[in-house]
């Protein structure tokens, strides 16, 4: 095969250095049979084309499938002058991009009246795609040949069952044999007259999630004309099952974007959960922590743009830095100051808020800023065909999680901890003891404000970084603190999750927006109840 | 050094009546009378081209100054007075404007770009058939009022009763009023509440068969305002110094010890929760007409919380600081955000943090220092009792 492709790549030479010698050059290249069908392509009608696609996959098999792929996506063209086939890619600008279809190499800028596009229509298309789903399940990778029997189910002609089973009998395991076996039990429902055959296929597709098994059995169960009713009560029942089936995956997918949010509120509060929960002291520039961990991720990338993988592990400790430094300066420079006057203390913090912002704003700009997701970090975690898991959703999850960890380790186990624990519960007395509560203060509010930071780097994977990305977070973080006990990390994991999971299991009967101020008001409602949360510290501290 | 003295001996005394309870204040009300009624003389007799004209733009914007500043009074009565600090009068500000804001909607008729006598525009707009149940009888102006009183006041009991029953206080209660607010601004976004969600309402055309674009109810706008901030302020200087104002104080410095004396907390602040709401809402409505908009930003919580810094530069726990707060940052937001717009956030955080760090009294604290050193020099000094907040316990200045 390789040798096919050289041939290819020394038409294409030949075509590129004799512009005007095309007569020359196609009587030359007539000689190989697929880079005379690929001349062709360039003057046939639409039948034809669908004809000579034919041939080139019987020629060319697994090597023409960059050349079907480019003319699924409408990108084929070919040069007027030479004849030569090209890829194009469109540029907003209207300007046509040429590059090579079977490599990498870009041919440069081309104006529309040079080249013409190979047309395809939707015929073409179909064919197109089950072509390239034969050569995906005769020489593609594992997964690939599973999206090419899950294309194939949707059209089980004789052309594809031969296929499959030529597939099976050439060893697949797991996953694609199951799916081939299914396609077989499809057919069998299909073709047969015989009820218990039919029923025996009915047995296997059965509760499977493929949109192909569920689109026959409803077909079957509408048919008017179908006289067996064994067979259609079967199906139906099969029906059901594969509802049922689809109705729990949902649930669990609700359950999973809760969490999901939940992590992103946890991320949120738990830096605030220090701050406020644990020195008491509110501070409303928290959002703007988060918002600076965001923007270190944005930098970052931007100073380091070969690293893109690399640049969230780097991001997390230089935005644990930024923002932990950020918040030592507004601890030390004003929140000491106003010891004792929590509504003052709340005001100056709004203040800085205000001024972060602002600032933000003119050294950066008033937009969003575009933060790259790695590729580890998108795609998605398919389970089956009704379930699938996003990367970026997942890692953060376990991010929140690891973090909330690390910082009860921090204030379980380090000196710090220890110190910051009894600050907090009896600032003279430590003070007494010999604790530097000026010290611990500052490390605290450093520590609580860093770990806003590193929020920032996972929250700006999921949301836009602007101005105003820690504003919208800082209510929900203060809600989550003061539902789960203020003091109590363990409340705010509680707090953080339970908030998440009630907002989107509210959301498909209400509304997104809707679901949110319910969840508001059964919070205000809540604290009425309970004021000091889900898990109140006790103690002898008394207002 | 005999004209020096005796200049300082009457400034002093100038300074000591206008911070007199009772008496001192009314120079306030005074000016306030004096300048209004002497811009609107200017608007309405003098020709456009006289210097001493003063353009409607400026009837307006004095307008909008004062109705913040009635909005200033009402988070000073809760804040300054009884320590409940509200990050949420927006909420009840914007209440207000939303029940005049009906009242002006249906005032339009069928002269709205879609002609419906019976539909305001955007419902049109959203293919409403009929006007939905809480807009009946809006389209009178003594129910309108009736109303745009009645739902800030019955929030206000509401949220109030709950969160002062279970003794919800400090940072908490400005948390959960910041909430409230939040979650009436998402509510009033969406287009299905029936007020014209993102766009809010607007287009009035007139006010009790007034053309709201005449100068002359422009002029008329602002002398009601100024008239009702007065009457706000003169009532307002009786609650809080009558018996009543004094319990209030009492609960703001001290709230366990009020309990245990045998008052009801809870009902003092429930009612002067109240009775701030309804300022704002009277606020809100003023600011309405004179505006000719009210959207759901005005729900936003950083609204609410710029009242609170007027009232921390002008000095809590005095009525005419509170005014006198909001005219000045407004003011300087005007002329700020038309000279360089970036800069107005960091001026506005500059000042969050310089009067809660440097001046806990505000502009009213800073004068009674110097009277203090004025008072001190004769040697008629008194020691006070001062919090660590710099409130005296004593006082209760107006």
């Amino acid at each position: 095969m390789n040798a096919l492709l050289h041939k290819l790549w020394s038409v294409a030479i030949v075509l590129l250095l004799l512009p005007t010698g095309s007569p020359l050059a196609q009587s030359e290249s007539a000689g190989t049979s697929a880079g005379s069908v690929l001349q062709q392509l360039t003057e046939a009608s639409l039948k034809r084309t669908g004809e000579l696609i034919g041939q080139l996959e019987q020629t060319g098999g697994a090597e023409m499938r960059p050349l079907f792929e480019v003319m699924l996506a409408g990108e084929l063209y070919f040069i007027k002058e030479s004849k030569q086939i090209i890829a194009i890619t469109k540029t907003e600008r209207r300007t046509y991009i040429g590059r090579d279809v079977f490599g990498e190499a870009t041919l440069g800028e081309f104006t529309s009246r040079e080249i013409k596009k190979i047309r395809v229509n939707n015929r073409l298309r179909s064919q197109l795609r089950e072509t390239l789903a034969r050569i995906d399940l005769l020489h593609g990778s594992k997964s690939a040949q599973k999206q090419a029997v899950l294309a194939m189910l949707d059209d089980l002609n004789e052309q594809n069952m031969r296929l499959l089973t030529a597939a099976q009998q050439g060893g697949v395991d797991g996953e694609v044999a199951r799916l081939i076996d299914l396609a077989a039990a499809m057919v069998q429902l299909r073709d047969s007259r015989v009820s218990e055959e039919r029923l025996e296929a009915i047995g296997v597709m059965s509760g499977q999630l493929e949109p192909a098994v569920r689109n026959q059995l409803q077909r079957l169960v509408d048919d008017a004309q179908e006289q067996d009713l064994a067979v259609r009560a079967a199906a139906q029942k099969a029906l059901d099952k594969i509802s049922e089936r689809i109705e729990f995956f949902g649930q669990l997918e609700q359950l999973f974007f809760g969490l999901s949010l939940g992590s992103v509120l946890l991320l949120a509060a738990i830096g605030l959960a220090i701050t406020f929960g644990v020195m008491g002291v509110i501070n409303m520039a928290h959002g703007e922590m988060i918002m600076l961990g965001a923007y270190t991720t944005y930098v970052i990338q931007q100073l380091f743009p070969g690293a893109i993988a690399y640049s969230l592990l780097i991001a997390v400790p230089a935005a644990f830095l930024v923002s932990g430094s950020v918040g030592v300066l507004i601890e030390r420079g004003v929140i000491r100051h106003l010891q004792g006057r929590p509504l003052e203390t709340l005001l100056a913090t709004f203040g800085i808020s205000l001024i972060l912002q602002q600032a933000v704003r003119s050294i950066f700009s008033p937009l969003n800023m575009q933060v790259v997701t790695p590729n580890w970090m998108s795609g998605s975690l398919v389970i089956n065909p009704v379930f699938s898991v996003t990367y970026n959703r997942l890692y953060i999850l376990l991010f929140a999680l690891a973090i909330f960890a690390a910082l009860v380790v921090v204030l379980k186990k380090s000196s710090l901890g220890l110190n910051v624990r009894a600050v907090s519960q009896n600032r003279d007395m430590a003070k007494a003891m010999g604790v530097r509560t000026e010290m611990v203060d500052a490390m605290t509010f450093g520590l609580g404000s860093g770990i806003a930071g590193v929020a920032g780097v996972a929250l700006s994977q999921l949301t836009n970084v602007g101005p105003n990305l820690g504003q919208s977070y800082i209510i929900d973080s203060f809600m989550v603190v003061v539902f789960g006990g203020v003091g109590n990390l363990l409340g705010t994991l509680v707090g953080g999750f339970s908030l998440g999971v009630a907002n989107k299991f509210l959301e498909p009967s209400m509304g997104a927006v809707l679901a949110n101020i319910i969840v508001l008001v059964g919070l205000i409602l809540f604290i009425q109840k309970r004021p000091k949360g889900l898990f109140p510290q006790r103690g002898r501290a008394a207002e | 050094m005999n004209v020096l003295n005796s200049l300082a001996q009457a400034s002093y005394r100038l300074l000591a009546a206008m911070r007199q309870p009772g008496r001192g204040t009314s120079w306030l009300v005074g000016i306030l009378l004096v300048v209004t009624l002497a811009m609107s003389a200017a608007n309405l007799l003098l020709p456009a081209d006289s210097p001493f004209y003063v353009s409607t733009y400026t009837i307006t914007l004095m307008g909008k100054y004062l109705c913040f500043a009635m909005l200033a009074m009402a988070v000073d009565i809760v804040w300054g007075y009884c320590g409940i600090l509200s990050l949420g009068h927006g909420a009840f500000f914007a209440l207000g404007g939303y029940g005049m804001g009906m009242y002006l909607m249906r005032q339009i008729g069928d002269r709205g770009v879609y002609g419906n006598p019976n539909l305001p525009d955007f419902m049109v707009f959203l293919n409403w058939q009929e006007l939905p149940w809480y807009w009946f009888g809006m389209d009178q102006f003594w129910f309108a009022i009736f109303m745009a009183l009645l739902v800030p006041g019955t929030l206000a009991f509401v949220f109030g009763w709950l969160a002062f029953r279970s003794r919800v206080t400090g940072v908490y209660f400005s948390i959960m009023t910041q909430a409230l607010t939040y979650a009436l601004m998402l509510a009033f976004f969406r287009n299905e509440m029936g007020f014209g969600g993102n766009n809010g309402l607007t287009d009035f055309k007139d006010i009790l068969g007034f053309d709201l674009q005449a100068d002359a109810t422009r002029v008329a706008l602002l002398l009601v305002t100024t008239f009702l901030v007065v009457v706000t302020f003169l009532v307002s200087r009786t609650i809080v110094q009558s018996r009543l104002g004094r319990v209030i104080v009492a609960v703001r410095d001290a709230e366990a010890r009020t309990r245990f004396l045998g008052y009801r907390t809870e009902h003092y602040k429930v009612w002067l929760f109240v009775y701030s709401a309804l300022i704002a809402a009277v606020a809100g409505m003023l600011y309405v007409p004179q505006v000719g908009i009210i959207n759901p930003g005005e729900f936003s919580p950083l609204n609410s919380i710029e009242v609170v810094v007027w009232v921390a530069v002008g000095g809590r726990g005095t009525l005419y600081g509170a005014i006198v707060g909001a005219l000045l940052v407004n003011y300087a937001k005007t002329r700020f955000t038309a000279l360089m717009p970036d800069a107005w956030l960091f001026a506005l955080g500059a000042l969050f943090v310089i009067v809660t760090v440097y001046l806990p009294r505000g502009l009213a604290g800073l004068f009674g220092r110097v009277i203090e050193l004025v008072h001190r020099r004769p040697g008629r000094g008194k020691e006070q009792t001062t919090r660590d907040d710099g409130l005296s316990v004593a006082e209760v200045g107006a």
